[in-house]
């Protein structure tokens, strides 16, 4: 029983980062229209970013901690992204959205790559900062304090996203830029520079993610390149329609990949890819996707 | 959704010409190992070239893009090094055999993943490639991270000795220009045709009647097949079947080599291929640089050359004659 709990939380942590994955590669998808391949290199910056902040940046005696990180990360690379979308992809916006998927798939082995050469690959381990060490024993199960706050960050992360996009004017604004950009910027609405910013916070989205990820897995330049094609599979599986879709099928599949860890662990590799074939034959434009 | 990857086809080229570059092409790599190029190099090149020219046959004629082609590459090889070392078969019957084996997947592959378009089919194939990658991981026959070693070259059709570094060049070289001259008559053939208009205008030609995903499907498991000889083929050569064929970078290769030699050209590929293949081993000491070398050649090419070294060849071919 023990075992079972332990797996279903780890399945939910894994849930989390998917869900603020695919949530980021969602928005951005809806409004640039491309894929962005990035989005795991990034997600490695956001915790190259906090081990930096931790062990190399010092103010004084002062460190800059896990809570800067949580801030700082996300800025950084969102301005990183904002660069890269202004200088490299609005020159593809015209052509087919392939071309955009190949660029951000060369951006994210030169990022890769670069970092490989100045950290190697072998992990760079994290502190679990000071106010969340430790854990909860709950009689069933122990519970570290950490993942539950990783747990419930990112829920309020990908709520607020929600919140904003569907709920309040700037995100009127978005989904009616997604569905007829033209339009949006004849009634004065600047779309490219909401463009921008939306690809700015996808990116931080993903940074974010990072920093919260760096105490559990281990610090490491490859840690978002095979992360990147299981949440471009849990994409498939949501369908990019809706917000609220991507976080849920986030979420669902963390804990079907936990679950197959406890009862055939040797599928656990395995089992989301399995889902998206699944759902492939019988519902092709996802669970909460509406074909095109 | 109308598809407009590379219209960089050459202005009308001539079929006489392209013959003839054909045979130069022929003749060149015929040439090679007597001039003194290192014939393993080419051998690895040519098999990358077919490799690509198989992926460009989808992506360049039918505007697909596959992520997950190292899976082809990689089952092909696996299953080819496993005849021919375990079974004891000759290389012909394993190549054979391996490339079947690719064909079958690409079959399966290609039913699933044409039920999307365009960036989602992206997705799917390179999922269900990652998904292959972990099961050949996991898998007893495939020895993991050590790979099938030490596959028998042996005896083609049992009487020719491929042990002998010539017989081998010589059958690589068959085995390329016969693929080649197949995609060729493939892509110019009234197949070839309609398979343009779907990437051109999918909804028109299907009011036209076309059944375009049964045209894409059968140019999904073409390029499955082709790119399961490459691999299998690739597994004689170098004696070795392992993980890095069937890993996403494989995948990344080649959609490098097929847009830096020119997507939607015939010898594009074939450039791009011996381009990369060369870059790579004239790199090799020099680490993770590869990686961020390779990864600059795809920014600059989608950014600044998107028809490739070919394409824009041609191009200027074109403009010089007018």
């Amino acid at each position: 029983m023990q075992a079972l709990f332990g797996q279903l939380l780890i399945g939910l942590i894994n849930g989390a980062f998917y869900a603020m994955l695919s949530l980021g590669l969602a928005v951005i998808f809806g409004l640039l229209n491309i894929i962005n391949f990035t989005h795991g290199a990034q997600y490695m910056m956001g915790a190259f970013i906090a081990w930096l902040l931790l062990n190399k940046v010092h103010i004084g005696d002062w460190q800059l901690g896990y809570w800067s990180a949580l801030v700082i990360a996300p800025i950084v690379v969102g301005a990183v992204g904002v660069i890269i979308e202004r200088t490299m992809l609005s020159r593809l916006y015209k052509l087919d959205h392939l071309y955009g998927l190949l660029l951000t798939f060369g951006l994210a082995l030169v990022i890769q790559g670069l970092f490989r050469n100045e950290f190697g690959s072998s992990g760079l381990p994290y502190q679990i900062p000071s106010l969340l060490q430790g854990g909860v024993n709950l009689g069933f199960m122990f519970l570290p304090i950490y993942r539950a706050w990783v747990i419930v960050a990112s829920l309020i992360v990908c709520l607020t996203t929600w919140y904003v996009i569907e709920r309040t004017k700037l995100g009127s604004y978005l989904r009616a830029a997604t569905e007829n950009p033209a339009l949006v910027q004849a009634f004065g609405i600047n779309v490219p520079r909401m463009i921008t910013l939306t690809f700015g916070f996808g990116v931080g989205l993903a940074a974010l993610a990072g920093v919260m990820a760096a105490p559990i897995y281990q610090v490491n330049p490859l840690m978002g390149a095979d992360l990147i094609i299981v949440v471009f599979a849990v994409v498939v599986i949501g369908g990019m329609g809706s917000i609220m879709g991507s976080i849920l099928t986030g979420f669902g599949l963390g804990v079907v990949e936990g679950l197959t860890k406890y009862f055939y662990p040797e599928a656990s590799n395995t089992v989301i890819f399995v889902v998206m074939v699944i759902v492939l034959m019988f519902r092709p434009a996802g669970l909460f996707g509406r074909e095109r | 959704m109308a598809t407009t990857i590379s219209r960089s086809e050459p202005a009308r080229t001539g079929g006489n010409l392209m013959l003839m570059a054909t045979a130069v092409m022929a003749i060149i790599l015929a040439l090679a190992p007597v001039a003194g190029i290192y014939p393993v190099f080419v051998m690895k090149a040519l098999c990358f070239a077919l490799f690509a020219c198989a992926f460009n046959l989808l992506l360049g004629f039918g505007g697909l893009l596959s992520f997950g082609h190292s899976m082809f590459l990689g089952t092909a090889g696996y299953v080819c090094a496993y005849a021919a070392k375990s079974w004891g078969l000759t290389p012909e019957l394993a190549i054979l055999l391996g490339t079947i084996a690719a064909a079958a997947l690409g079959t399966l592959v290609g039913a699933l993943a044409i039920r999307r378009q365009g960036i989602y089919f992206a997705m799917i194939t390179l999922a269900v490639a990652q998904m292959m990658y972990f099961f050949y991981l996991q898998t007893p026959f495939t020895h993991g991270e050590d790979g099938i070693q030490a596959v028998p070259r042996g005896r083609l059709f049992g009487l020719i000795d491929l042990t002998n570094p010539y017989a081998m060049y010589y059958t690589v070289l068959a085995i390329f220009l016969a693929a080649f001259l197949f995609i060729y008559r493939v892509i110019h053939s009234p197949f070839g045709q309609v398979l343009k208009a779907i990437r051109e205008n999918e909804p028109r030609a299907i009011s036209l009647g076309y059944d375009a995903d049964r045209y894409k499907l059968i140019a999904f498991v073409l390029s499955a097949t082709l790119a399961g000889l490459a691999g299998a083929t690739k597994a004689i050569v170098f004696q070795l079947a392992s993980l890095t064929d069937v890993h996403w970078t494989m995948s990344g290769e080649v959609v490098l080599m097929t847009l830096l030699g020119g997507m939607g050209t015939i010898f594009g590929p074939v450039v791009g291929a011996f381009v990369i293949i060369a870059l790579e081993s004239y790199l090799a000491g020099f680490g993770e640089w590869v990686t961020v070398i390779t990864g600059t050649i795809f920014v600059v090419c989608v950014l600044a050359f998107r028809r490739g070294i070919v394409g824009e060849l041609s191009a200027w071919w074109a403009r010089t004659r007018n």
